[in-house]
């Protein structure tokens, strides 16, 4: 017998009492939760992201979709940043005013070469305000999960309010599971001394979010 | 379980070394004191916690009771995906595979992503043995790999070591194991962890190997989720070419959506934070991003002999936040190595002898190792009822009777040294059955009542070593109803 079979064998023994008509997943399961804790405006929201998000030591800045180049090239120069991770799709927009050396996000870049690249700007798949986390999820403008790993400083851009939501289950809705999917809440942290949180470990130790105004563009457009 | 706690002392003889520590009780009361007050406000933010917490427990229950159906789904899930499903009867097996699978690979060293699971399987000294070396990457798992020391808690494995103790384990053992600690290193956690950024960055960067386990498995989608945040599980997850996931198979959850829940609760349990820095989800393989290989072995090793006791399955709801260890004042004192297994505190003292059987001395001392105070359940996010199983493991101890153990059932013996426990009851289950004689009894104990010691004798005299005895009433309960019909019309 394999251990496939004997484990099976096992369980459903194991479950001899459950009977057969037992409750189905929907009924037995429910759910009183709430969708979002409290009532918030638009606005509220986009500000509640931007509070918990400094909450966990990011660093977060706001600007106009007009102003979002000079915002990126700002922060690559004050951080001295001479070379910058860019994933194949990112609007080239975002780094028209930078000076830094663009590195394409390639298959075949090994971890030592990512590791001696001074940042990585990408864009974000949703932002969940009541957390103060963003995920990423691999699409053209965020790239390998790599290049947001390896590099010590993360530039993402967040469309408010287009890509946030307020909470873990809205969020959940949004995102496609068969993606590779990264939630970031402030740059990487520790708790294992004391039980005490210190930020900056093997993640990047600075993590800088842009919340960039996309109805300021709409309203350019119309 | 890990070989290293066979032999192990029983809990109170364990315990009894431990409290005489003077250092570890003061590293394990500023830790604990810290995370309470900490998860306490950050689960005061979510208005609906009692809502999640039975939602979880719902969840959890559901995949349990159809837990056949749900194993076949997550294989065949994560087969589409393009990941490669093994199943392990027992924590041998599970090592011969992992053995075997970082083998085919050709290389001889791994990192590891902080996972209970191979904790419990001994899975790093198997490999040694077979001369792969396994790297920690989680901090307190490197501070206790290089201390060859013991975890002593589920989540902070090295709780019972302050700063400075950490400074000297790293002074004195980094350059065993790789890039020494830098010159100078001071006891400052920013600097510790710095050191242990150093140290292993260029383990992270040249790895082939990934291990890890894995804190929830998505049935319909075949998605693991791992939950972390030092970045360390990021680095193994992604930079190695072969993935190794091993997951015991209690950790699924039948849909998706159903993580709404746990995201929200695990956090806030745990480190007490709206969310943790990184969690990280993969289904199978994608092509050019992480992994080119990926294995999810799934591990039975005493799970299926739980989930047949009607009373102590709930254990397998447990999603090894240890919020029940923060909050637990026998843990507080005792500290996590008198427990015996990696699975310290409350939890470990109803999973390790439902994993493992009270066949050990230290397995049938665990049910034991608590107050009863409750604490645990009050806290834990997919309430499982600890003080129940607690209550329902003595009876198995003292009483024997019937249980599975490996798939099997066996009767166990009643446990020695329960004797006098066991003749108290039959003369209370005699004295209660028999009224004339109860009757009998309590009016002569109300007579002699100003005759009674205040301690008892013989073998009772260490249980009023620190309790009153009850005092007994000048007049039985029965009696004064009938002579006063319930204390109508005011009579006393």
């Amino acid at each position: 017998m394999s251990s496939r079979e004997r484990i099976l064998g096992r369980v459903r023994r194991a479950l001899a009492d459950v009977p057969r008509d037992d409750a189905p997943y929907e009924r037995a399961v429910g759910r009183d939760c709430l969708r979002e804790h409290g009532e918030r405006t638009v606005a509220e929201t986009v500000e509640l992201l931007a509070e918990n998000l400094a909450d966990y030591r990011a660093v977060v800045h706001r600007c106009t979709a007009g102003d979002l180049a000079s915002t990126v090239a700002g922060l690559l120069a004050a951080r001295g940043s001479r070379t910058v991770l860019v994933p194949p799709g990112l609007d080239p927009d975002w780094l028209a005013s930078s000076v830094a050396e663009r590195v394409p996000d390639r298959a075949g870049s090994t971890a030592h070469e990512l590791d001696r690249i001074d940042s990585v700007v990408t864009g974000c798949a949703v932002a969940v305000a009541e957390t103060g986390t963003i995920v990423l999820d691999g699409s053209a403008d965020q790239g390998r999960r790599r290049i947001t790993l390896v590099p010590d400083h993360h530039i993402c851009v967040v469309r408010v309010p287009g890509q946030v939501v307020s909470s873990v289950p809205q969020a959940l809705e949004r995102l496609d599971p068969a993606r590779p999917l990264t939630w970031i809440s402030g740059p990487s942290a520790t708790s294992d001394i004391e039980l005490d949180r210190v930020e900056g470990v093997h993640g990047p130790r600075t993590l800088e979010v842009v919340l960039v105004d996309d109805q300021s563009r709409d309203e350019v457009r119309s | 379980m890990s070989g290293t706690y066979l032999g192990m002392p029983a809990f109170p003889e364990a315990a009894r070394t431990a409290v005489r520590d003077a250092t570890l009780r003061g590293n394990l009361r500023h830790a604990t004191h810290t995370i309470r007050a900490k998860r306490a406000k950050a689960v005061s933010e979510v208005s609906d916690w009692a809502a999640l917490r039975e939602a979880g427990k719902r969840i959890k229950d559901h995949t349990l009771r159809h837990l056949d159906r749900y194993l076949v789904q997550v294989e065949e899930a994560v087969t589409a995906a393009g990941g490669i499903v093994h199943w392990a009867a027992d924590a041998d097996e599970a090592n011969r595979i992992v053995t075997r699978l970082v083998k085919e690979t050709g290389e001889s060293e791994v990192v590891k992503v902080k996972s209970m699971a191979t904790q419990e399987i001994g899975l790093n000294e198997a490999l040694e043995a077979e001369g792969i070396r396994a790297y920690e990457t989680d901090l307190a798992e490197l501070i206790v790999q290089l201390g060859k020391d013991r975890p002593s808690h589920i989540l902070v494995p090295a709780i019972h070591r302050n700063r400075g103790e950490i400074r000297d384990i790293f002074r004195s053992e980094m350059s065993e194991w790789g890039r020494p600690a830098p010159d100078g290193l001071t006891d400052t956690p920013a600097e510790l962890a710095e050191a242990a950024r150093l140290h292993l960055r260029e383990k992270f960067l040249r790895a082939k190997v990934g291990i890890s386990g894995a804190n929830f498995v998505v049935a319909e989608t075949g998605t693991l989720v791992v939950v972390e945040s030092e970045g360390n599980g990021r680095m193994c997850l992604t930079l190695p070419e072969t993935l190794i996931s091993v997951v015991g198979i209690e950790k699924i959850v039948p849909a998706w959506r159903d993580l709404e829940v746990f995201l929200q609760t695990l956090p806030r349990s745990s480190t007490a934070e709206r969310m943790n820095p990184y969690t990280s989800m993969w289904t199978g393989t994608t092509d050019g991003d992480g992994p080119r290989t990926f294995h999810l072995v799934l591990l039975d090793n005493g799970r299926t002999d739980t989930l047949a006791d009607e009373v102590g399955r709930q254990a397998l709801r447990c999603i090894r936040c240890s919020a029940c260890l923060n909050v637990c004042p026998v843990y507080e004192r005792a500290g996590g190595h008198a427990y015996g297994s990696v699975y310290p505190g409350p939890i470990g003292a109803i999973l390790s002898p439902q994993l493992r059987g009270t066949g050990s001395e230290i397995d049938a001392s665990l049910p034991y190792a608590s107050s009863l105070c409750g604490a645990c359940y009050e806290v834990c996010p997919v309430a499982i009822d600890i003080p129940e199983v607690l209550v329902h493991l003595r009876e198995r101890v003292v009483q024997g009777g019937p249980v599975i153990r490996h798939g099997n059932k066996v009767v166990l013996k009643p446990a020695k040294g329960h004797a006098a426990e066991r003749a108290a009851m039959r003369a209370a289950q005699w004295a209660l059955s028999h009224p004339g004689a109860l009757r009998t009894g309590q009016r002569l104990a109300s007579r002699t009542r100003r005759l009674h010691p205040r301690t008892l004798p013989g073998p009772g005299r260490a249980w009023t070593g620190s309790r009153d005895l009850p005092e007994v009433p000048a007049e039985p309960f029965r009696d004064w109803w009938q002579r006063t019909r319930g204390g109508r019309d005011g009579a006393k």
